[in-house]
């Protein structure tokens, strides 16, 4: 068939390993036709990843291709076989990023810190082409305007730590165009980014494809993002393909376990807990848990992170805090233990007496009572846990700090591990002999354990694939019933909000825009950044695509609408 | 974000001078607190030059009236209290230039370390140009090879060269290349032009005799520069960048120049702060095996004779060098660097 661009059969690469060869593409095959979308999804350490590479023959040492064949048809009409050219030869160099191009998932790593990314881009053209400077620069900045890119002239010469992660992302596309490719490989590439800017990149990479026909190949583990725009899917799992099929048939009709499986837990975040539209409402009542009263912080850069933010979290209650990178979320949950100085409002904590505390004016002794009752969860699972320091240490720690010692803290250690579903015997274990889904777990078992009354938790599952995500949010409201226990839990993905949280508070540059119950937030949102925010979300349907049609909160726009 | 308008260049270049105007400025305290400290380590050991003068002279079997003493004393200012000697000396180098007396050798010290002190700044220049030259290549070739033959043998050997006191290491050059080559060694110059004025063939023979003692000190602190610069490049290698660059068809050897060792040298640039003084102060004891015209020699001296006016200059100036090699990898590193500047 002349449609198809690239045809991969029975692909096997393998990493040696001291135990043997461990097989990351297990005899995977597809074919990508021309303007066509594969996507390839499944969770983390699935393969999709080193399928990707093993076509460009970029896989990281000492990984390889065993056997396989790699046909790419070339705009000629005369057909090579990837597979077997020499990694380090002239042949495949010039496939990489002329007939097929690549980005990645983390653009700022992604790209070289100390160089211009007018040079990064232009370097292709200069390889393959051997273009002069001066009709490079003429070409960058035509592939700058097509990625869309505000003033051009100036962000040619600018470096990619002076770009918003969605920006750079744009470089890496600019930089995979220059060549004309006709296939365009994308691993992960709106992973790292907000739902808002995810959308306009995926939206940016479909117009792309239309005006130059690319077949592009999509690696996610986001089975919204792929409703969103696949023609066709792939599924894989350890290194096999579990199905491969048109995307209605996948959504609609699939034949295999896994898929369901897959499919399942994206639907399952499509609509509130099961624990929570059950559970019987908090009393009116109630005196609030924490009190926050026109909070403001400012950076001694300027920045105002935080402006006059008020809300307030009842015991039990889960209140969520959305926004995109940026709005100050993080920052504001960082005042509510004092990591950052606020300047201005106040944080009253009512204490189990009774008698409350401000937070932030408090003094060190009861700041430190405070900070027993109130925990956090981090973000990055590896980074916040000590590489040093074996699991049973890390739960042990704030612990040791409240006094417990001996055969009591063991026996505490042992207790935690059990009920945030860790095997106590894993104990001695160092954190990087777990999984990303099993770290963060180690996190929940560190922050519940001097029984707090409050947990902040930062992005908690936004480091976790779409399946595992939602097994956290279900431990997390586990823990909240048998514990008493609350949550701010922050957060930029608005569908783990709407499956845990009892209400939510949306925060834009700094201030909240709207706060509600959260069923009231999502089903009639009062303010137009909260619906961009909802309309951004990926809806694993491909009957039903809606991102394309998004509504955008534009802020200049709506100040004289909305205030 | 910088205002979006303003052309790149000229923010690099505006910058750049309020940098280095800025780091100069603070390098003043610095100053300050270096000559202080100098003075103060010269004043340490009990006695000042007259009692070594002294001691000297009764050694001789010679005797001294206490009158004679108590007037040289006066006369050399040494009775008068610390801290006005510090202001009678700092005051005539920046008001006069003047650094004092030599009290041994009866002359300025300025006629004295002028040209001795040309003569240790350029050694630690060509030293300093020799190990980046060799330990550049080593770290790529170790870090690029890691754990194979190569990669072991120059570590084995740059540690061997760490091991080797620099004296020692200086001795036997010297018999090496007096005994089986013939070669005059010693000094930077052949008998014929030390007192020569410049000319080709002084070039030429001071060339002949530099690049012994430059091998010598600079082999000492070869291994720290080839473990930094594998050890950077090693971290950089395994950057996603390096895939980026990888998937844009580059060749291997233009891409392991371009992208992972130009970001490797950054680190390097910011050693020259503390790999200026290590070669000086390795270059004494060089200087006085291989009786070199430096600096080392000269303070060793002055150090022994308690004569506080050369070893004080010397030492100020020799912390003044190191202060503007620490202020020129700033630059350097601001340069190279686009994250310095503009973050």
């Amino acid at each position: 068939m002349s449609d198809t661009i690239l045809q991969v059969r029975d692909l096997r690469t393998v990493f040696p390993t001291r135990t043997g060869l461990f097989k990351a593409v297990d005899g995977v095959s597809f074919d990508l036709k021309r303007g066509q979308t594969l996507c390839v999804v499944g969770e983390s350490g699935s393969g999709k990843s080193v399928t990707a590479r093993s076509i460009l023959q970029i896989v990281d040492r000492p990984g390889r291709i065993e056997s396989g064949s790699i046909l790419l048809t070339r705009a000629d009409g005369s057909i090579t076989d990837l597979a077997k050219l020499d990694p380090r030869g002239r042949d495949i160099r010039s496939v990489r990023g002329k007939e097929i191009a690549m980005i990645f998932q983390e653009p700022m790593s992604s790209l070289s810190p100390v160089h211009r990314i007018g040079t990064q881009i232009g370097e292709t053209l200069r390889i393959h082409f051997g273009t002069s400077k001066h009709e490079q620069r003429e070409r960058v900045l035509e592939l700058l305007r097509q990625v869309e890119i505000p003033r051009p002239e100036s962000a040619i010469d600018r470096y990619t730590f002076e770009f918003s992660g969605g920006m750079r992302q744009r470089v890496m596309i600019a930089m995979a165009l220059a060549c004309n490719p006709s296939v365009l490989i994308a691993d992960e590439p709106t992973t790292a980014l907000d739902v808002t800017t995810q959308a306009e990149i995926l939206d940016l990479i479909r117009k792309l494809q239309k005006s130059h026909g690319m077949a592009v190949l999509f690696i996610t583990h986001d089975m919204g993002v792929v409703a969103e725009i696949a023609d066709d899917v792939l599924v894989m799992y350890r290194g096999k393909v579990m199905e491969t099929g048109p995307v209605e048939q996948i959504f609609h009709a699939p034949q295999d376990e896994y898929t369901r499986r897959l499919i399942g837990s994206v639907v399952k975040l499509e609509k509130k807990a099961e624990a929570r539209t059950a559970r019987a409402a908090i009393p009116a009542g109630t005196k609030p848990l924490l009190d926050v009263r026109n909070l403001s912080m400012t950076f001694p850069s300027g920045l105002k992170a935080v402006d006059d933010v008020s809300l307030t979290v009842r015991p039990g209650e889960t209140l969520g805090i959305v926004g995109e990178s940026g709005s100050g979320k993080t920052t504001m949950g960082r005042c509510l233990l004092r990591i950052y100085d606020p300047q201005a409002g106040s944080i009253d904590y009512r204490r189990p007496d009774g008698q409350t505390i401000d937070i932030r004016t408090a003094d060190k002794a009861s700041l430190q009572k405070v900070r027993r009752e109130v925990r956090m969860i981090f973000q990055d699972p590896v980074g916040s846990l000590s590489p040093r320091k074996n699991v049973g240490q890390i739960i042990a720690e704030p612990l040791k700090l409240a006094g417990m010692r001996g055969r009591e803290l063991d026996d505490r250690v042992a207790e935690l591990m059990l009920q945030v579903g860790l095997e106590p015997s894993w104990r001695e274990r160092y954190p990087h002999a777990f999984s990303g889904g099993q770290r963060q777990r180690i996190g929940i078992a560190r922050a519940i354990a001097v029984n707090p009354r409050l947990i902040v938790a930062d992005e908690a599952t936004s480091a976790l694939d779409v399946s595992l995500r939602s097994q956290m949010l279900d431990l997390m409201m586990k823990l909240q019933d048998e514990l008493g226990l609350s949550y701010v839990f922050i957060s930029h993905d608005m569908s783990v909000i709407r499956y845990m949280c009892d209400r939510v508070a949306v925060m834009y540059r700094g201030k909240i825009v709207e706060t509600g119950d959260t069923d009231q937030v999502i089903n009639a949102p009062a303010h137009d950044y909260t619906r961009a925010l909802l309309s951004a979300i990926p809806h694993p349907d491909p009957r039903n695509r809606r991102m394309h049609n998004r509504f955008r909160y534009d802020a200049s726009r709506a100040a004289s609408a909305n205030g | 974000m910088p205002p979006p308008d303003t052309n790149p260049f000229f923010r690099t270049v505006s910058f750049m001078l309020r940098y280095i105007v800025k780091r100069m400025v603070f390098a003043i305290p610095t100053l300050f607190a270096v000559s202080i400290v100098a003075f103060i380590i010269i004043q340490l050991p009990p006695g000042d030059y007259l009692t070594t003068l002294m001691a000297d002279w009764a050694s001789q079997g010679g005797a001294v009236e206490a009158g004679t003493v108590a007037a040289m004393r006066e006369r050399y200012g040494l009775d008068q209290p610390i801290y006005f000697q510090y202001y009678k000396w700092i005051a005539g180098i920046l008001m006069r230039g003047d650094f004092g007396i030599s009290f041994e050798l009866g002359k300025p010290v300025t006629e004295l370390i002028w040209n001795r002190l040309g003569f240790s700044l350029l050694l630690s220049v060509l030293t300093l140009c020799f190990v980046w030259a060799i330990a550049i290549p080593i770290g790529i070739l170790s870090a690029v090879r890691q754990y194979s033959i190569s990669d072991y043998t120059a570590t084995f050997l740059a540690f061997f060269f760490l091991a080797v006191p620099d004296f020692l290491m200086a001795l036997s050059a010297m018999y090496i290349m007096s005994a089986w080559f013939g070669q005059s060694v010693g000094g930077l110059f052949s008998p014929d032009y030390v007192d020569a004025p410049w000319s080709f063939g002084k070039l030429l023979d001071f060339a002949q005799h530099v690049w012994l003692p430059v091998v010598v000190i600079g082999l000492g602190s070869l291994a720290a520069l080839v473990r930094i610069m594998r050890a950077n490049l090693l971290d950089e290698l395994s950057k996603p960048y390096v895939t980026t660059a990888r998937a844009k068809g580059m060749s291997e050897l233009e891409l392991l120049l371009r992208y992972p060792v130009r970001l490797a040298l950054n680190p390097l640039i910011s050693t020259l702060g503390w790999i200026l003084p290590a070669v000086i102060s390795g270059e004494i004891i060089v200087s006085v095996v291989m009786s070199l015209p430096t600096t080392g020699p000269l303070l060793l001296r002055a150090l022994l004779a308690q004569d506080m006016y050369l070893a004080g200059s010397l030492i100020l100036l020799i912390s003044v060098l190191t202060i503007i090699g620490t202020l020129i990898s700033d630059i350097l590193l601001a340069i190279t660097d686009p994250r310095i500047r503009l973050q």
